[in-house]
């Protein structure tokens, strides 16, 4: 029996469809329509099926005809004739037998099957059958680069999805009506509606739908956080795995461009009044492009020969092509946003002298200073900060010389410390700049490590040695300054400390050496001294960073504002973006006073 | 865009001298203050103390010591040319007030970078004693600038071709058992010769400053690759000095850490030979 009225089957929800068997697609493209194409055995005979969207229905063709109410015997793959009907998808109670079940195509590997007996749990499509489906899409994986292949280039791991695997990903959001996901989002992107326009096909729409909350979305899709933020808040991921928005933000970001879409907004009600951002980072692009698109006219100031901050420096090339970062710039640029490279502010202009010439200033300049462990041996050679380390590969880009000039630090075989994701970034660094062994020593176990969850997966996946509950207490070196090996001492855990996390104390006479030519020091950054040496005024909380209002971003110094790591210690890409488009409200708030 | 407006070479080609516009940075350099460099886009960051100022023609001078690939390319640049980037002034300036009879000592190219801190000795009114050192003849440089504002300079070299025969420390020793009023002591050249002057002045106890030049990058306190230990603690060269107390500088780790890259140095020459 075909029952042709079947509502939920609607034009957009197949696009992706393919035979569990051959992987052939069902889908043929005509003129004018797409179409669902199957065979199907009827009375012993084999016929085409062709199901055609005809608005919210489905016409059917067929070379027999095929009555309303007719069993049909069998639905098979057009390419390999096997039969698509399986028992184990229908719920099993009703015995439904073959032919009372049609396909519903939501899957991309495997179709699904509606049984068609009253009572039976798979009968009809209701919002809630609707759903059920849905949480059988499993989530989609990104395909990547080969592990052996990719640890000998510097190019990005992840190709990111394809449009059916983007399109059937976001198959699987539920349209929550009071989102959670957006509450986890630090710039509050309306996930919802741009994961919609994604089902709809309108990928443009999507990412335009995302930049009116986020001005780098290419660059937040690769970086942020997602299981620790939107995706932990999704639904989908208190019984399965949630949905994966930031592999589809990143597809609809990288879609935009590549098909050349992105469209210049004009800014009407221009404004005479002036922006000064210190620090071209994350943080402070949010709030040039926010102003700018304000009508302020805004000034950027970076005081290295680069722009993008952290993105440039300290993100490696495999985790974010600088190309994208350059592009998400330029994008700023059209914007009219004025960029002066080479300015350190506090030295060649002062925070007062910026007052004067502008109406507000938002410092962003991040938390830049290495923070050492202080013990013995750390001024060795061949020992790096992991800022040092990164800037070299990824700024100065060390990794080609001596096509560049600056060395590159080497090691055969290298320990890092630390297990956040910096710690992360140089391990794969090394990895791809020939290092044959490279460990990661973490003083806290591995439930702790503050690193991403797919961060810690690459690293592993590339043939990086982990040992955890591990602290190092002396760098050995040679007599020729370069280090020999790393004293470490076992570690346990104790009650927790002020932070929440189980305190790590070393354990007596459990010191041992790892070998290495190598090391590189990640565990965090302090905050930048010269901003503060000609602003005195500026204050700074406990821990030395800007004292500044949560919630408005307000400093000590009227006009002033000040948001990302130099508030809050080292953080995200997304949360300094997220402290942007606070400071950015208030300004315009107070500017538009006036 | 910072064009070079004049270019000499001394020393025999082996320590030039560039004039940089760059107004910005001219209006606020001090003394001591140092910029950082990158002539082209594959080109490496060095650091460069400032070694005169115009703040009214918005011209720095820099002067260099030819070592490596980048300042070796450098020095093939002609009056005109363009260098990609120059970031500053960087660092802390030195610290400068009237206190009495200041006595600077300077070898090499340290020379370039002690002028600018004994001008301004001496325009805040102190009585500058100068103590300059060079391998020979030849290789002395900015004997008359020191001159002009010194009100007393000797000169030494090491194979007695000019000025005194020997190193800056005999002068310098002959001057610390003289004289009594000495309040401070400038000490800028080869770490070997800083490290020298430091052990001589602390016999005396007297206050001495010297100024460092270890591998930098960024410049900016970002990188920590110019860590030096002073006392008991780690220094970053490039926001907590580049002055320091000599006194309680290591200087063995500091060259040390000098050496690590020797090797990568000559690969890069021999690469762009190549």
């Amino acid at each position: 029996m075909l029952d042709l009225d079947i509502k939920y089957l609607k034009f957009k929800t197949y696009l992706n469809t393919y035979c569990p068997y051959c992987h052939q697609s069902f889908n043929v493209e005509t003129k004018d329509k797409k179409q669902l194409v199957l065979k199907a055995v009827f009375k012993g005979q084999e016929t085409d099926l062709i199901l055609s969207p005809y608005l919210d229905v489905f016409e059917v063709e067929s070379s027999i005809p095929i009555e309303t109410n007719e069993v049909l015997d069998d639905i098979l793959c057009p390419e390999c004739h096997k039969s698509l009907i399986s028992k184990e998808i229908c719920c099993g109670e009703c015995g439904s037998p073959v032919g009372h079940v049609i396909i519903s195509a939501l899957s991309r590997l495997i179709p699904f099957f509606i049984c068609l007996k009253k009572g039976c749990e798979w009968h009809g499509l209701t919002k809630s059958d609707e759903r059920k489906i849905k949480l059988k899409i499993p989530r989609q994986e990104m395909p990547e680069q080969d592990k052996t292949l990719r640890i000998h280039n510097h190019q990005e791991v992840p190709y990111g999805y394809t449009s059916e695997l983007a399109s059937l990903e976001a198959g699987r959001c539920l349209q929550c009506k009071a989102p959670k996901c957006v509450e986890g989002c630090p710039v509050d992107i309306d996930i919802p509606a741009f994961i919609k326009l994604m089902r709809e096909n309108d990928f443009d729409g999507a990412a335009k739908k995302i930049k009116e909350r986020n001005v780098l979305p290419a660059v937040c899709g690769r970086v942020c956080p997602q299981e620790s933020q939107c995706e932990a808040k999704c639904i989908l991921g208190i019984k399965d795995m949630p949905v994966a928005i930031g592999r589809l933000e990143r597809f609809v970001a990288d879609f935009e461009r590549k098909m050349d879409l992105v469209k210049i907004p004009v800014i009407k009600n221009k404004t005479n009044k002036r922006i000064a951002v210190v620090g071209s980072g994350p943080g402070g692009l949010t709030v040039a492009a926010d102003m700018a698109l304000l009508g302020y006219s805004v000034t950027v100031f970076e005081a290295l020969h680069e722009l993008g901050g952290v993105l440039t420096y300290g993100i490696p090339e495999f985790r974010l092509p600088k190309s994208i970062v350059q592009f998400e710039i330029n994008y700023l640029k059209e914007l009219g946003v004025r960029f002066e490279l080479n300015h350190v502010i506090g030295n060649i202009l002062t925070v007062d002298e910026l007052r004067e010439h502008f109406d507000a200033v938002y410092i962003g300049v991040g938390a830049g200073l290495p923070v050492f462990m202080g013990v013995e041996g750390e001024s060795l050679g061949n020992v790096f900060s992991s800022n040092e380390y990164l800037t070299r590969m990824n700024l100065m880009k060390a990794y080609r010389f001596p096509e560049y000039d600056t060395p590159m630090p080497k090691g055969n075989k290298v320990v890092i410390v630390g297990g956040g994701n910096v710690a992360m970034d140089c391990a794969r660094t090394a990895i791809r700049t020939g290092s044959t062994e490279v460990t990661i020593v973490y003083r806290r176990s591995r439930h702790e490590l503050p690193a991403r969850l797919e961060e810690v997966h690459h690293a592993e996946e590339e043939g990086i040695k982990f040992k955890l509950l591990t602290s190092p207490v002396r760098y050995i070196g040679t007599d020729y300054n370069s280090l020999k090996a790393v004293e470490c001492i076992k570690m346990e855990l104790v009650e927790p400390d002020s932070s929440g996390r189980r305190r790590p104390v070393p354990i007596k006479d459990s010191n041992f050496i790892i070998e290495c030519d190598s090391a590189i020091i990640a565990i965090g950054t302090g905050p930048n001294p010269i901003i503060f040496s000609t602003s005195p005024d500026l204050k700074r909380n406990k821990w030395g960073y800007i004292d500044a209002n949560e919630k408005t971003m307000e400093t000590s110094i009227p006009k002033v504002y000040a948001g990302g790591d130099i508030v809050t210690g080292s953080a995200t890409v997304i949360l300094a973006m997220g402290a942007g488009r606070a400071a950015a409200n208030t300004m315009h708030k107070q500017l538009s006073k006036k | 865009m910072f064009q070079i407006v004049r270019k000499q070479e001394m020393a025999k080609g082996t320590i030039v001298r560039f004039d940089i516009s760059a107004p910005k940075i001219a209006a606020k350099v001090k003394a001591g203050q140092f910029v950082i460099l990158r002539i082209n886009e594959t080109g490496e960051r060095i650091p460069l103390t400032v070694a005169d100022k115009d703040e009214f023609a918005g011209i720095i001078t820099i002067i260099f010591q030819v070592v490596g690939k980048t300042t070796a390319l450098m020095r093939s640049l002609k009056e005109g040319d363009i260098i990609k980037d120059v970031v500053g002034p960087l660092g802390k300036p030195a610290n400068i007030n009237k206190m009495g009879t200041v006595l600077m000592v300077g070898g090499g190219t340290g020379v370039a970078i002690l002028h600018h801190i004994a001008k301004a000795f001496k325009e805040a009114g102190n009585f500058v004693i100068g103590i300059i050192g060079a391998k020979d003849k030849e290789l002395m440089i900015l004997e008359n600038e020191m001159n002009a504002v010194c009100d007393e300079l000797i000169i030494t070299t090491d194979d007695g071709s000019y000025g005194e025969r020997g190193f800056v420390t005999q002068p310098l020793k002959k001057y610390l058992e003289e004289r009594y009023d000495i309040k401070i002591v400038y000490a800028i050249g080869p770490i070997i010769m800083m490290k020298n002057v430091c052990i001589l002045t602390k016999k005396f106890n007297i206050p001495t400053m010297v100024s460092l030049n270890p591998i930098m990058i960024d410049g900016t306190g970002m990188c920590g690759g110019c860590r030096v230990k002073v006392g008991d603690k780690t220094q970053f060269c490039c926001v907590d000095g580049p002055d320091f107390d000599g006194h309680l500088v290591n200087f063995d780790e500091l060259e040390k850490r000098n050496n690590l890259y020797l090797k990568d140095e000559k690969l890069s020459l021999l690469f762009s030979i190549r």
